[in-house]
């Protein structure tokens, strides 16, 4: 035991006298939660939408107001001919155009019907879908106005509340699966690099010939990653909770154990690689660019897992971000307990074995 | 000018000669690009449906099945009371619940109004807002079918209607590949050209072959430029190869000209590839370089507006996207690609593009240093 501490005190060393390492470890997670926690979001705000008004009356004046009044639309009003919105289409400078057909008013009380048209830039699909939409929501609601004198017969009202995010903010979506994304990032490449480093520069061996245990060699090498790594979680929690305004509705305790074990997990993923690895450089790109891209997408806060082909699903079951962003949603968003998320638990848990197993089992004590 | 033919003929070799990075540069992108944008797809469908039915009447089973028909919605759960439908949201097992109250169809009928409770799932706050928004307007073709079996048709027409005629343009069946495509190549463009090259000097220098170039006449740029060229010429192969994927596997051609996006790619290209050289410029060991282009591309990958709008940032946050070069090449691929903008519509993304690759190429001429320390 006592040659373990001596061990681990050794590995904090290493880590606290590499300058550079050290800002990596806690530098990159603070700046990236910050700023894709602000910056990464779905919201429709201020989208650049022209309205071209041929009616110029009291009725196209009155759904203009009421169109700028929502905080979605940043309103350019100009009176432009078809080609002349396509050519603004074009330069990327307009999301959608609204044009009132001339006679608007007139048509709209004397036979009780008027037009209004709406082009959206589908280029992006679903940006153009809530763009109608709003716009929709807003003319409708003008027409309810009109008749709040003489009720619609038969009228049904749908009331619409939304859970866990009434205002709809990016950050709930995004925040948990940064979290994940970055946890995870950091400490696979971390480890896999402290321990084929020591391959690299030859102190492996001296460590090998030593009568320490080599399963403790490698668990000495964890033990100072772990430590760091939640002491970084207490930042990014604190970061986002007082930064972001992330609400922690489940309990903390919790919270800090599933994400030691997904920790531990990411660890154990490091492992892997830095045992089949023998270069800093080799272990580097594999833990970097081999894992960048399918955390990204497969944790699944970027894209519904649903909406991908089935291979993808399975694929991404393997990933085990996912199922940290499933916890973490659950804990700090729905405030569920351990009865709702112990299967996901369970998962993460059974991989972390299975993933040390393999690593103990491939680490080898004779040098090639 | 000879000096420069023989480091090209260098780089190339070594390029070629090198088996583990030719596939890692032509084969990783092609297969990045047939596999991701299928898992990068928004479209919002299958909004799993949690139906609470306290009416049980004729009415509430019209709306249901009215709701189920319309191919948005997976009915998930029929579901007793709120609380046991809460749950299933808990699970994850449903989006949304819809709760119709008891005596709908009584109410509705005698006391002209009724209400309905939609309660969605937030956390994921596009779709709460897009699967709502179906919902609403199929509820309320529900209730204008209904009041046409109530209410004679010149009755109805009493009622002041705006019709809304809303089109999509440059995509009209809302397809997701549209988007992503484009905007993926963009991404792969820049991780190669970026991390190729930001590894290139800084091998050099680890393996101590810098040395002997240092001790040439070679001059500093002619050094830059034939590390340049090489890259260069590989990051228009790529991109050739990720327009002929895009073409032949997702359909999309390109609409602008195909030379203008050339044009644009080429000087994109030169921007990014300063960029690496400054990373490298930088740093003294590969790992040093692969840490410090790894942090960028994250950021690149992420605020250059690929998967989420840069409009909806906030202003500091977009000043740090446009600060990027990949922003710029994303936005311009999908205008080319999908709208067919002209140069003049690209001109000032262009002229952007070029102080980038001024600035970043200058910078790193200027550090890179013939004399070792």
């Amino acid at each position: 035991m006592k040659q373990f501490l001596v061990f681990v005190r050794k590995e904090f060393y290493h880590v606290f006298r590499d300058r550079k390492t050290l800002l990596m470890l806690f530098g990159l997670p603070i700046v990236q939660i910050v700023l894709f926690g602000f910056a990464l979001t779905n919201e429709v705000k201020n989208s650049k939408i022209v309205v071209v008004d041929y009616a110029k009356d009291i009725s196209s004046q009155k759904l203009i107001t009421e169109i700028e009044a929502s905080n979605y639309f940043e309103i350019e009003k100009t009176l432009m001919s078809y080609k002349a919105i396509e050519a603004s289409f074009k330069k990327g400078d307009i999301k959608a155009a609204v044009i009132f057909p001339e006679n608007f008013s007139n048509d709209l009380i004397h036979t009780n019907k008027a037009q209004i048209q709406i082009i959206a830039d589908a280029s992006d699909p679903n940006l153009a879908t809530q763009l109608t939409n709003y716009l929709n929501n807003i003319i409708q609601g003008y027409r309810q106005t009109l008749i709040q004198n003489n009720p619609m017969p038969y009228q049904i009202i749908p009331e619409v509340r939304m859970l866990y995010n009434p205002e709809l903010k990016g950050a709930t979506t995004f925040v948990p699966g940064v979290m994940a994304l970055v946890l995870m990032l950091v400490c696979t490449m971390m480890t896999s690099v402290s321990i084929v480093r020591e391959k690299e520069l030859g102190t492996m061996e001296i460590l090998l010939v030593s009568p320490f245990k080599p399963l403790l060699v490698i668990l000495s090498k964890a033990v100072p990653y772990l430590v760091l790594s939640l002491v970084n979680l207490t930042i990014i929690l604190l970061l986002s909770v007082f930064l972001l305004d992330m609400p922690v509705n489940g309990s903390i305790f919790l919270l800090f154990f599933e994400s030691a074990l997904f920790i531990i997990t990411s660890l154990s993923v490091g492992l892997i690689i830095s045992t089949a690895t023998a270069s800093q450089q080799t272990a580097m790109t594999m833990s970097m660019m081999g894992m960048m891209l399918p955390t990204l997408l497969f944790t699944g806060f970027l894209f519904p897992l649903e909406n991908m082909p089935k291979p993808l699903q399975i694929i991404a079951n393997v990933v085990p971000s996912k199922w940290y962003y499933i916890i973490i949603k659950d804990v700090m968003l729905k405030g569920l307990g351990i009865t709702s998320i112990w299967k996901e638990t369970l998962i993460l848990a059974g991989m972390t074995v299975i993933l040390l197993a393999i690593s103990l089992k491939k680490f080898k004590i004779r040098l090639a | 000018m000879r000096t420069l033919k023989f480091l090209l003929q260098k780089e190339f070799k070594q390029v070629f000669r090198n088996k583990g990075i030719l596939p890692a540069i032509f084969v990783m992108p092609i297969v990045q690009l047939l596999i991701l944008p299928m898992a990068a797809n928004y479209t919002i469908k299958n909004i799993s449906l949690a139906v609470v039915d306290h009416d049980h009447s004729s009415y509430s089973q019209k709306l249901i099945s009215k709701v189920t028909a319309s191919g948005y919605f997976q009915l998930s759960g029929y579901e007793p009371s709120f609380k046991k439908a809460f749950h299933l949201i808990e699970q994850d097992k449903a989006d949304i619940i819809l709760e119709i109250p008891t005596n709908f169809e009584k109410d509705l009928v005698r006391e002209n109004h009724q209400k309905l409770f939609l309660a969605a799932n937030a956390i994921n706050g596009t779709k709460a807002n897009l699967g709502a928004a179906y919902l609403g307007s199929i509820i309320k073709d529900y209730n204008d079918d209904i009041r046409l079996q109530w209410i004679q048709p010149q009755h109805y027409n009493a009622q002041p209607t705006i019709d809304v005629a809303s089109s999509n343009w440059f995509n009209p069946y809302l397809s997701y590949y549209d988007l992503m495509v484009p905007g993926i190549l963009a991404i792969l463009v820049t991780m190669i050209g970026g991390y190729m090259s930001a590894l290139n000097i800084v091998k050099e220098k680890e393996i101590g072959t810098i040395e002997q170039i240092n001790v040439t006449p070679i001059k500093k740029y002619h050094f830059i430029l034939g590390k340049l060229i090489p890259f260069w010429i590989m990051g228009i192969i790529v991109f050739t190869l990720g327009l002929l994927v895009q073409w032949l596997v997702y359909g999309i051609v390109p609409l602008g000209s195909i030379a203008l996006l050339y044009a644009f790619v080429a000087l994109y290209l030169l921007a990014v590839l300063g960029f690496g050289l400054l990373v490298s410029t930088y740093s003294n060991t590969q790992q040093q370089a692969m840490s410090i282009a790894f942090f960028f591309v994250m950021i690149f990958n992420l605020m250059g507006g690929l998967y989420t709008p840069i409009d909806s940032m906030p202003v500091w946050a977009q000043w740090i996207a446009y600060l990027t070069p990949v922003s710029h090449f994303i936005q311009v691929n999908r205008m080319i690609v999908l709208k067919g903008s002209t140069f003049a519509d690209v001109k000032n993304q262009m002229l952007i593009e070029i102080a980038f690759a001024v600035v970043l190429n200058g910078w790193a001429i200027l550090n890179y240093r013939k004399t070792s320390n």
